[in-house]
């Protein structure tokens, strides 16, 4: 008697799984469709333009690794070396780059409020929805050859299984196992490729829970402030090589967003 | 120009894969202090050195001398270790405390529900650690499996040098009380982990 009852609970916790899957799925592509990643590429695409900062310029020569303007699969070669900066850069401080050569703004005006929310998005945000959406449907390739891309590279990986903070984690405490969740939410495996080329795809995001647009700057900062530690600098070495990490292994993934993420 | 002989010293060698010593003097030049998070989180402690550098899989010999290292930091309250459930669950839901934008000294939680699944009432949570559901109703609520469950909360190292686990107890983040309510929440029969 007692196994039919542990038998049925268990086909009715079963059921409830699928049951919860599919509406997840459901859910994910309703969002998908009605996705406000636009309003965002067009906030960006007017402040690509808008002439800012003391010398009064916009950004529209900004050399994002194709040439001064270029955006076209600008996004998709993204992080990469950049000569003139004698450093690896992503997206997001490439354009920090070109705010304070370009525009002659200081580093600390342009970044003083690089996250936003969601009743005002950044500045940083904005542009990145505008310019990743010239890369959809273009293979990732981000740079993998240059010296400095592969120690950066390099770096991410060591970073990524680095145990620190006040409880301990690395990246792969929590994204080190397949199949894995922190409450409902799934963790991809992102030194794998195939988790990583998903994530790859997507990045920057719109994201449901806190109607913001979100990039991967942030989410690298959110991410350390989970493990506990002190926060980052934005665009620091440490940032840029956990990205150019996930993003090299996740690379000939054809790009597909800015996405949506829960 | 000292910068500059910083970010020479740490990039050698040329792409082998940096030393946990390198990721460390990278991590103090690339984070700041913020709210309670402060610079010295970024230095690892001999055991996060050696759980990094062995994959965490230490050699016995290390693992077993450290874990007794770490089992010394457990300080065992004197009589029964089990607390109120009800409290004990409220601490498993919140997954506050210790982030830099935690205030310090406010009650922190045990992020318990981010990774294992406890009450049957609770559908969501992660599963990075066991489930815990009916953890008394199968061990008991001895003496034995109160301190074994006290110790492991205060110090998951103490038994695992290696553990996903925060060491609750160890890191401040948990109060000792706090750590008998989830001992309770684990153990007691009226608790609806062990429904």
């Amino acid at each position: 008697m007692r196994s039919v009852f542990l038998a049925a609970a268990f086909f009715a916790a079963a059921a409830y799984g699928q049951d919860a899957a599919k509406e997840i799925q459901r859910y994910r592509e309703m969002v998908a469709e009605g996705s406000p990643v636009e309003l965002f590429e067009l906030e960006g695409d007017t402040l690509w333009k808008k002439p800012q900062g003391p010398k009064n310029v916009s950004l529209e020569k900004c050399d994002l690794g194709k040439g001064p303007g270029v955006l076209k699969g600008a996004y998709a070669g993204l992080p990469r070396y950049f000569k003139d900066a004698d450093r690896v850069m992503d997206l997001e401080t490439r354009l920090l780059y070109c705010m304070t050569t370009l525009q002659g703004r200081t580093r600390e005006e342009a970044t003083k409020r690089v996250f936003g929310n969601a009743d005002r998005p950044s500045e940083m945000e904005s542009l990145s929805a505008y310019i990743a959406g010239q890369s959809r449907g273009m293979k990732m390739a981000p740079g993998v050859s240059h010296p400095k891309e592969k120690q950066s590279i390099e770096l991410g990986r060591a970073l990524y299984f680095h145990r620190v903070g006040a409880w301990d984690f690395s990246c792969a405490t929590c994204h080190g196992e397949e199949g894995k969740r922190i409450r409902m939410q799934e963790l991809p495996v992102l030194y794998k490729p195939e988790a990583a080329r998903s994530t790859a795809a997507s990045w920057p995001a719109y994201r449901v829970s806190t109607s913001s647009f979100v990039t991967l700057q942030w989410r690298m900062n959110d991410c350390f402030r989970q493990m506990r530690t002190p926060e980052p600098a934005f665009g620091s070495e440490t940032t840029i090589a956990l990205i150019h990490f996930i993003t090299a292994t996740g690379a000939g993934a054809t790009y597909n967003g800015p996405g949506n993420k829960r | 120009m000292k910068r500059a002989l910083l970010l020479f010293a740490v990039s050698l060698p040329a792409f082998a894969e940096p030393t946990s010593q390198q990721i460390e003097k990278i991590m103090q030049r690339d984070f700041h202090p913020r709210g309670q998070a402060t610079m010295d989180r970024v230095v690892q402690d001999g055991l996060q050195r050696v759980c990094t550098e062995s994959a965490n899989r230490p050699p016995a010999e290390i693992a077993r001398s450290l874990e007794a290292e770490q089992m010394k930091t457990i300080a065992f309250p004197e009589g029964s270790l089990v607390g109120d459930w009800k409290r004990g669950e409220a601490i498993a839901q919140s997954g506050r405390g210790m982030t830099w934008n935690d205030k310090p000294g406010q009650e922190a939680g045990g992020s318990c529900y981010n990774c294992h699944q406890l009450s049957p009432h609770e559908m969501s949570y992660g599963t990075i650690g066991p489930s815990l559901r009916g953890f008394g109703k199968a061990r008991g609520a001895g003496p034995e499996v109160q301190r074994y469950v006290y110790g492991k909360i205060y110090n998951a190292k103490a038994y695992n040098l290696c553990s996903n686990m925060p060491r609750l107890g160890a890191s401040g983040t948990l109060t000792p009380q706090q750590i008998k309510d989830l001992v309770g929440l684990l153990l007691d029969p009226a608790s609806p982990v062990n429904e």
